[in-house]
């Protein structure tokens, strides 16, 4: 029987042994963590408050100006109004869209599986590949835009140089691909709910959209909130719809806050403008994940 | 019984018209990419072109360098996505197997990074790459999204739910926490590995942003770039060749997407409806 010394010394040494093979397993992701996510955020808002090309020299230390610069130009607000239409649209799209195909696909009906199957397909095409299928479609000489307008015998808008529709081509386009990935979000909200409600209810002698709406709605609410919040997020990552569609404009019709951050920073060379107006999408960010888990706290319907 | 005849048939119009709403610009894509070039400006469309030809491919690769597009996006998604997995995984082990002193607090304090966008880390990366001398490198490309949270989240949770004396009874045999990880955990963890993997393929090959601003040269571009490249190099109409570079893009995914769609599922929606 070894004596306790040894024994607790024998514990130490593998306990030791442990963290330094925790240490080593974790030590790759948790430097690309520090390196590419955290330090960026407290450089950006250094960065925020000074001049710099990001060509030579280095960063002037400016205090507050590019924020000031940023809220006193008309331009910036056009840019958050367009940042708040851009994602608004593709929100109650997403949700109202989403919500329907999902209770349509939900249903016992034949090749469902394949309708569920091509909806979330665009999901994972490239946003390149599918901003061009959808200038294409959306060219009114040669596209399908044209077919369609000529059912009604009009002639299709110019789309994408039109200041008045180069927003609602990015709106359809962004929802083409990504509302199928909220079906499929709602499909698995939907077959999670506790069916003794539906049931009773039917018992009751509601009706479909009694039932629908008094109590699939309700149940699907924290489904709802997580949707409009990763939606509303995902908007913010369409670089490349705008980058291939519109290149934010006509003029900065299409221009919204992240393709700002990348105009200013990347095309302009204005890398303090960048950071600040980066700093304020965060903060946009920040806001919408906090106001959702407040939300999801307070109001969780499931048992 | 009647009124359920008319709902079935209103709900096989609303399916029909879902169906042709995701299908029918898909098709357009291919049937333009192998329709002869008269035929892609004829009104009305011609939408069962035949002869199919071949001729848009050939066109779209001699407008760009589309060889160096296919490579640098193998690479880029290969070794991006496998850094990835690899990082979740051993981060995923280390987190559910190993003790380590705050181990919670440092979890924590990973996932936290989920709630960085990548709007905000643009510009300072580039910076960082700029100054390690790795703009237009593959370097450049793939190391700053070689590390992996989400992925890392997914499996740690998988690993949690697999049973405990496994664990156990590996201790007694002494195997090391390599082959633990190896022969024990991680074949166990295969679904859980798929679902990782294809995200990780999937968003290393989409994407746009970081391949755009870390390249600066035509032959170190990207897929998804390179289509931008040939479209302002093709003009607004050259359809036919544009729209055979975006086959080429879209349908590696595409293809990966009809065989593995259940684990891409499973992954995407695991944040969003707890059991």
């Amino acid at each position: 029987m070894p004596d306790p010394i040894e024994r607790r010394r024998g514990r130490r040494r593998r306990n030791r042994r442990e963290y330094g093979v925790f240490a080593l397993l974790i030590l790759p992701n948790i430097a690309m963590v520090l390196t590419f996510e955290y330090w960026p955020v407290l450089y950006n808002a250094y960065l925020s408050m000074t001049r710099w090309n990001m060509i030579s020299g280095s960063p002037v230390w400016v205090g507050l100006k590019n924020y000031i610069n940023l809220f006193t130009s008309s331009q910036f607000h056009q840019v958050l109004l367009n940042t708040l239409v851009f994602g608004g649209f593709v929100v109650i799209g997403s949700v109202l869209i989403g919500l329907a195909l999902a209770v349509l696909i939900n249903q016992k009906l034949h090749l469902r599986g394949i309708v569920r199957t091509a909806a979330f397909a665009p999901y994972v095409i490239s946003g390149a590949a599918v901003a061009t299928l959808w200038l294409f479609i959306f060219d009114p000489n040669y596209g399908l835009s044209r077919v369609v307008f000529s059912w009604f015998g009009a002639s299709s808008p110019h789309w994408t140089t039109d200041s008045a529709w180069a927003m609602p081509a990015l709106i359809i386009a962004y929802l083409w691909k990504g509302t199928g990935f909220v079906a499929i979000v709602y499909l698995a909200g939907l077959q999670g709910l506790p069916e003794e409600y539906d049931e009773a209810a039917r018992i009751d002698g509601a009706g479909r959209w009694t039932i629908f709406r008094r109590i699939t709605l309700p149940l699907l609410s924290p489904v709802t909130f997580f949707v409009m919040v990763i939606t509303m997020i995902g908007t913010f990552q369409a670089y490349d719809l705008i980058a291939v569609m519109t290149n934010g404009g006509p003029g900065i019709a299409t221009t919204t806050l992240s393709w700002f951050v990348y105009e200013r920073a990347f095309k302009a060379s204005d890398a303090g403008g960048g950071a600040a107006a980066a700093v304020v999408l965060f903060f946009i960010l920040l806001a919408l994940t906090a106001l959702q888990n407040a939300y999801s706290q307070r109001k969780v319907h499931y048992q | 019984m009647r009124d359920s005849t008319l709902r079935k048939i209103l709900l096989y119009i609303a399916l029909a018209v879902a169906a042709a709403t995701f299908i029918v610009p898909l098709y357009w894509v291919f049937s333009s990419a192998v329709k002869d070039n008269s035929a892609i400006y004829q009104f009305p469309p011609d939408w069962f072109p035949w002869p199919l030809v071949v001729e848009n491919f050939g066109e779209a690769w001699r407008a760009a360098p589309f060889n160096n597009f296919l490579v640098n996006s193998l690479i880029v998604t290969s070794i991006g996505a496998s850094l990835k997995l690899m990082n979740a995984t051993f981060t995923a082990y280390a987190f559910t197997h190993l003790r380590f002193p705050l181990k919670n607090v440092l979890f924590l304090f990973m996932l936290g990074s989920l709630m960085v966008p990548n709007n905000v880390t643009l510009i300072v990366n580039y910076i960082t790459i700029a100054n390690l001398n790795w703009i237009n490198t593959y370097m450049g490309l793939i190391l700053p999204s070689s590390g992996s949270i989400f992925g890392m989240f997914l499996l740690r949770q998988y690993m949690m739910t697999l049973p405990k004396e496994i664990n156990e009874a590996a201790k007694v045999d002494g195997a090391g926490h390599f082959r633990m990880l190896f022969q024990v955990v991680l074949p166990m963890c295969k679904p859980m590995l798929v679902t990782v993997g294809v995200i990780a393929v999937v968003d290393m090959w989409n994407d746009f942003i970081w391949p755009l601003i870390v390249t600066n040269t035509v032959e170190m571009r990207t897929l998804p770039i390179g289509l931008l490249y040939l479209r302002s190099t093709e003009g607004y109409t050259n359809w036919g060749a544009i729209m055979a570079g975006t086959v080429i893009v879209a349908l590696p995914m595409l293809i990966l997407f009809l065989f593995t769609q259940r684990h891409i599922a499973r992954g995407l929606t695991a944040g969003a409806v707890k059991g």
